[in-house]
């Protein structure tokens, strides 16, 4: 095992950027106090080497992983990276030395804190590009759909198949925000762009038309004799709630006065979620 | 009358149908229409009372000719009527779906002229979305009882899931609260659902293109805490549903009292949603776990215990087969540990071959050890500094959600329950007490 030092390794935050990171580890023999990609906000008490992003060092070191891992490994190392983990990389450098040890049972190795803390990063990020599946909206301007999404993690790789399968006729153009990237999609092609920043337009009539009926079915399809909101929250996290056309107020599109009378006045129950036993 | 009202109305006198599933069917679009389906089902949202909402869950017609003492559409109650046309029921579907709301549609009725007049609209409806529209997602279609074999199989084709509410554990409850139903008439259409299914599969390992018949099965709901039937009577009709008629999914509906009547319960009583807890809690253990109906309630023990889950009931009841050492036991004993879940079942196989567990590897793998720790051995070793003490487990064992459910419907058996924790009882009193009925 290298050993550690007391520096620390700075990149460009390209995923081949990561990978020369990973050639410098094992050709220098160390283990970096951290990697990060951008300048830390704290000032870093240890030296900082700036790694060159490297391609085909990059190469060299990912055509190794399905070598001498598994490429399941390759795909976990690839879906970590998009995790929104602030040490995403040094967990990631952690694993495959374990990897390029134990070759494919690295996987089996649950128990162990570095590889735990990897799949669990990866389960993030399969569960939030769910999520995003779930909980995003779109809203109709002239025929196209568009929508805006606050992931943690970056999603978009994940959500585009399905999205793009879905409404293979419809033009739409998904934004996220945290990362400042969008989806554009028309029949039948599709691309990412860098977006600065964007916001909605102005809502069309009809628009407006269909966002109030789902808000009232929204507010219709509840019992008000089972009201839990504790409840609803663990399925639905608040963080969510901004994007969702069902809670955002559109001024006269807001829920009646007289749902909102039935739902305080009904019992509180709470937590009758079915779990697993 | 506008669609903002009639959606109210069709969709208000629809939300007691509790299954709002999407799941069960993988279909691609081939590029011609849209929509698609995923096997594992995506929820859209959350209503304030906690559940999903994947489909848009609407009824045909309100109007009824039947008369369901439970139901607040029966013919004489007194409730503003509404149709859709198919038509516009197709449209709004498909607004709903481009904008990412919904899954699909679920789609029910009630009765309006005859079962075959109900079902053909719902056909019209289904058609238009499938052949005009070419939509790929999701439809759930309630199959209405009567209606004539013939029709049924066309529904059947053209969507995902079928079902037939069973709606009242027993044959005596269906025949006072349901007049117009029998066991019959409500056996009949899942028998045939049933068999479509089966005979479908045959023919699409012969002929690939046989168009498939309600390829994410069927399922069917209850009416929990209307009648007198008992946890034990309606968890053994559960586990037949599922080996008799194949069914997918059996739901539980906690009885909210609608009618002044006087043979259901009156207006002001609180649905039992515990009993409903506990029966899914029970029905998980039969599709998941390896459990029989046999196992959990028996002659004797009629109920589930309010104060723990179903499994951790078996546990305390089978002392002798614990503890268990989880880096040797078999996967379907893990299973049975409480505070193992299926995952975490599953990961502990996993990572087991990479070496001897220990217990805060456990913690890792998502046990929850709070309550496996009495059941369980790792190496060989109870957990560090284990204490085996009544009320100990008692608080270790009751899940929090079950004990604010207990303590809103039943505080009695709350306060009972804070005469434990003082210490005054004997270890005899817990295991005595544990399957007591409500
Ligand atoms: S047939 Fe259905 S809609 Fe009509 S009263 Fe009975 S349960 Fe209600």
């Amino acid at each position: 095992m290298p050993a550690r030092v007391n520096l620390a390794y700075q990149y460009d935050g390209s995923f081949e950027g990561f990978l020369s990171c990973v050639f410098e580890s094992f050709e220098k023999q160390e283990i970096p106090s951290a990697i990060f990609a951008e300048e830390p906000e704290q000032l870093s008490l240890c030296p900082v080497r700036f790694i060159e992003t490297d391609q085909s060092r990059a190469l060299r070191v990912l055509a190794s992983i399905p070598k001498k891992i598994s490429p399941h490994a390759q795909e976990t190392v690839q879906v970590c990276f998009l995790s929104n983990h602030p040490q995403k990389e040094l967990l990631l450098l952690g694993f495959l030395r374990q990897g390029y040890r134990f070759g494919a049972a690295v996987e089996n190795r649950l128990a162990d804190p570095t590889v735990n803390a990897v799949m669990k990063a990866v389960k993030f990020v399969y569960n939030e590009s769910h999520l995003i599946k779930e909980f995003l909206r779109f809203s109709d301007f002239g025929g196209v759909l568009v929508s805006i999404i606050h992931p943690k993690n970056f999603v978009l790789p994940f959500i585009q198949p399905h999205f793009c399968g879905r409404y293979p006729n419809e033009s739409f153009f998904i934004y996220d925000a945290t990362h400042k990237t969008a989806l554009a999609y028309r029949p039948h092609e599709w691309k990412y762009l860098a977006v600065d920043s964007f916001t909605m337009p102005e809502k069309g009539e009809e628009e407006a038309f269909y966002r109030r009926l789902w808000k009232q079915y929204y507010d219709t399809i509840a019992v008000e004799g089972r009201y839990n909101p504790r409840c609803r929250m663990g399925h639905m996290p608040k963080r969510y709630w901004a994007d969702m056309t069902e809670f955002q107020d559109d001024g006269e599109l807001a829920p009646s006065p007289d749902f909102l009378k039935t739902v305080s006045a009904a019992p509180k129950i709470e937590g009758s979620t079915v779990k697993q036993p | 009358m506008d669609m903002l009202e009639k959606l109210k109305i069709l969709s208000d006198s629809a939300k007691y149908d509790v299954a709002c599933t999407s799941s069960g069917v993988d279909r691609g679009n081939p590029g011609d229409g849209i929509g698609s389906a995923v096997s594992c089902g995506i929820c859209h949202s959350f209503a304030a009372d906690g559940r999903c909402i994947s489909l848009l869950k609407v009824l045909m017609t309100n109007y009824c000719v039947y008369d369901c003492q439970y139901c607040v559409n029966r013919r004489t109650n007194d409730v503003p009527r509404a149709a859709f046309t198919p038509r516009e029921l197709a449209d709004l579907t498909i607004s709903f779906y481009r904008r990412n709301y919904i899954e699909g549609l679920f789609i029910s009725s009630g009765v309006i002229r005859n079962p075959d007049y109900t079902c053909e609209q719902m056909i019209a409806a289904v058609k238009i979305l499938r052949e005009e529209y070419r939509f790929y997602g999701y439809i759930h279609a309630k199959a209405i009882p009567g209606a004539d074999e013939a029709l049924i199989t066309r529904l059947g084709m053209l969507v995902d899931r079928m079902s037939v509410n069973i709606e009242m554990p027993s044959q005596q409850s269906l025949r006072l609260l349901a007049p117009d139903k029998s066991k019959e008439s409500i056996l009949k259409p899942m028998g045939l659902i049933k068999n479509r299914i089966q005979e479908n599969s045959t023919d699409l390992v012969r002929y690939r293109h046989t168009p498939k018949f309600a390829p994410a099965g069927q399922s069917t709901q209850m009416i929990i805490g209307a009648t007198p039937d008992s946890d034990y009577q309606i968890l053994n009709l559960t586990e037949g549903l599922y080996q008799k008629y194949r069914l997918k999914r059996v739901f539980f509906s906690a009885y909210m009292p609608v009618v002044q009547n006087p043979l259901l319960p009156s207006p002001d009583s609180k649905p039992p949603l515990l009993r409903e807890h506990r029966l899914y809690q029970a029905d998980w253990l039969l599709r998941f776990y390896g459990f029989k109906a046999a196992e959990l309630l028996d002659e004797s023990h009629q109920s589930f215990n309010p104060l723990v889950d179903p499994k951790c009931n078996w546990a305390l009841n089978h002392l002798e087969q614990f503890p268990v050492e989880v880096n040797r036991c078999s996967y379907s004993m893990l299973l049975r540990v409480p505070g193992i879940g299926v995952n975490s079942a599953k990961r502990i196989v996993t990572a087991r071959k990479a070496g001897a567990l220990d217990f805060s590897g456990l913690k890792r793998l998502g046990v929850v050890l709070k309550r496996a720790q009495y059941f369980i051995t790792c190496k060989g070793k109870l957990a560090d500094g284990l204490k085996i003490t009544q009320d100990g487990m008692l608080r270790n064992l009751i899940s929090q959600q079950g004990l604010s459910l207990v303590r809103q419907e039943l505080p009695q058996t709350y306060e009972q329950l804070s005469l434990f924790s003082s210490g005054k009882i004997t270890a005899e009193e817990v295991r005595q007490c544990l399957p007591a009925s409500i």
